[in-house]
């Protein structure tokens, strides 16, 4: 990691501590927007952490979703292009094709993926387009104040289904990193959550492996990531972190769904 | 060095995007304009660059975006239907002040339509089309020629204005053969220093958006893109004039109409009625200052469009109530005849004495 410059300690504590932990270069010093507890300015900052690690803050292009993190273009310091709702992949699509050299990223949200742009996101993974994708999956539309996504769990109340989502009515919670899994085109889909210190770490490692295998060109990766949303969850942070791992989780299994030595194992030929 | 060839105006159209060294295509079959994804497909990617079927018209515009956003010189077409499905994507692209050449060869509407020529997309092209405030810049090809012509001007003036352009054709001018000749050309060095090529830390991000959430900064970015526009007015009128020189009266058309109308105009000429022709090249900006100036000298106009009268509004606001201004149009794919015509210009003479 590049020692920040601007990183400054007061003047007595300066021969005793050294500086372990400091703002990503490629992050933007400035306040968010996001609710407290909210996970995507975690997630803002771990994007930004590998992108500044791997040194390729110069030649990576990000595609800002329609949702909450419509702003992402404020927060990190890198080319970036917000997409209209939902077409991110079509969008980070041509971006790759034109700039193969490039890393190219989509950051959406369940709404922006899972809804409107579920047609962009299964076309673009499915012709194996070598970007990647980071899937925010908190359950709710954020942005628009807490209706139902296609990912709300049986049962919960959100201000468009105020008695629960009954899974008759309104269908089941898509599960996108096992849907896309399915698909050829896909080569590294993992599921991972941000509401414990082990999790954070695990979310980075998953980001730091998607970026290397689009060295690789071979394929789309997209790494899911379970956040929370206090807000909308009517809840304190605290409790969102305690319905992450008693009720999301359960519903969203955390884990690699398809790594790139299966991808490798099924193409070998017998 | 000059070619001449008979092709059919989709595929010149496609021919001159290659030539016009356009970098990507993004498209989905539709007719009648399905000849330019072949064509593109075909002769693409060994000779300027991609051609990619996307899954959707709203997946292809939103591929042009991010092809524009990047610095390239990106295209889609598609006809009616299709092109409606591209218009929030257009909207995006018009606020993002991203530069690309949209084509839609017109067929008739509304809804499925049918797939024969019309001309019922007009106030679609003219007037934005999608939401919020913004004009295209609409160029309307009246042969194969123009078809091919239209590709390079298209593409220089959405570079040059940070606009998207549109060309509006039709059903029968894209499937018709012609002979086409390709002059040699220059791409224009046009400035691209605001697309995401990858932040170099010598200078500032770029950030595609059309997000002001700020109103002032709203108020600000759109008044920008007025101003463009108005300047779009100012300079970039194109229209062709037949026999105004000596006319009493005036048809005007554009397209497969102005054709038409030409040949109606001929057959009127026969007669002894003094006619002239009036072919707006650009639907927008609209020709109105030079209307203006034929309302002086003409007794009545006569405006044909294969819809129920679209353009003719643009036409009454430049004329302010000088002269008559009448209409003419068929409907649903069925198209008129020069002789159908010529009898609207004796209505129109008719009508003129009788006031």
């Amino acid at each position: 990691m590049q020692p920040d410059t601007n990183m400054t300690l007061p003047t007595c504590l300066k021969d005793e501590y050294e500086v372990a932990y400091h703002r990503p270069a490629a992050l933007v010093d400035v306040n968010m927007h996001y609710c407290p507890g909210c996970a995507h300015s975690l997630v803002h900052k771990l994007l930004m952490e590998v992108v500044s690690e791997l040194g390729i803050q110069d030649k990576t292009i990000g595609i800002a979703p329609v949702g909450c993190s419509v702003f992402a273009y404020d927060y990190m310091d890198i080319d970036m292009q917000e997409a209209a709702h939902g077409r991110a992949a079509a969008v980070g699509t041509a971006v790759k094709r034109l700039m193969p050299d490039k890393f190219v990223f989509t950051y959406q949200g369940d709404g922006d993926l899972a809804a409107i742009g579920i047609a962009e996101t299964i076309h673009a993974i499915n012709r194996g387009e070598n970007i990647l994708i980071v899937f925010m999956n908190n359950a709710v539309y954020g942005m628009t104040s807490g209706q139902m996504a296609p990912t709300t769990l049986p049962g919960m109340k959100t201000t468009t289904s105020p008695f629960g989502r009954d899974t008759k009515f309104h269908g089941a919670p898509l599960k996108i990193a096992e849907l896309v899994a399915q698909l050829p085109g896909s080569y590294y889909v993992t599921r991972q959550v941000v509401n414990s210190a082990h999790g954070v770490r695990k979310t980075k490692q998953a980001l730091l492996k998607a970026f290397d295998c689009q060295k690789e060109n071979k394929g789309t990766c997209l790494v899911e990531i379970i956040g929370n949303c206090p807000s909308n969850w009517r809840m304190t942070p605290l409790e969102a972190s305690h319905f992450i791992d008693e009720e999301m989780i359960k519903a969203f299994p955390v884990g690699d769904i398809k790594t790139p030595d299966q991808v490798e194992r099924k193409i070998t030929p017998v | 060095m000059t070619v001449t060839k008979l092709m059919k105006g989709n595929e010149a159209l496609a021919e001159a995007a290659i030539q016009a060294g356009c970098d990507a295509y993004f498209g989905y079959p539709i007719t009648p304009q399905s000849e330019v994804l072949e064509y593109l497909a075909r002769e693409m990617p060994s000779r300027s660059g991609m051609a990619l079927q996307a899954e959707s018209e709203v997946a292809s515009i939103n591929m042009v975006y991010g092809a524009a956003g990047a610095g390239f010189r990106a295209m889609t077409s598609s006809s009616s239907p299709g092109f409606s499905l591209m218009q929030e994507g257009i909207s995006y692209l018009a606020g993002a002040e991203l530069p690309c050449l949209l084509v839609n060869v017109n067929r008739a509407g509304p809804g499925l339509g049918t797939i024969q020529p019309g001309q019922g997309d007009y106030f679609q092209a003219t007037k934005g089309g999608g939401h919020g405030d913004y004009r295209l810049i609409v160029l309307a090809p009246a042969s194969v020629q123009e078809m091919a012509d239209f590709v390079f001007l298209g593409f220089d003036l959405a570079d040059q204005y940070r606009n998207p352009v549109v060309i509006l054709s039709d059903g029968a001018i894209g499937q018709m053969m012609e002979k086409v000749t390709f002059k040699p050309y220059q791409k224009p060095l046009t400035d691209k220093s605001w697309a995401t090529t990858g932040k170099p830390p010598s200078r500032k991000r770029n950030s595609i958006t059309s997000l002001f959430i700020q109103p002032e900064r709203m108020e600000q970015h759109n008044q920008k893109l007025q101003q463009k526009f108005d300047r779009i007015r100012e300079c970039e009128v194109r229209f062709e004039e037949i026999n105004t020189h000596d006319a009493d009266y005036l048809l005007v058309a554009y397209g497969l109409s102005a054709r038409i109308a030409h040949k109606a105009m001929d057959l009127a000429r026969e007669k002894g009625i003094r006619v002239g022709l009036l072919r707006p090249i650009t639907l927008f900006p609209f020709p109105e200052q030079r209307l203006r100036e034929l309302a002086t000298q003409v007794q009545g106009m006569l405006t044909v469009e294969l819809n129920s009268g679209q353009m003719v509004e643009d036409v009454r606001l430049a004329v302010a109530g000088r002269v008559p201004v009448t209409f003419y149009g068929r409907m649903g794919g069925m198209i008129f005849t020069p002789e159908e015509i010529e009898q609207q210009v004796e209505t129109l003479v008719e009508k003129v004495y009788a006031t």
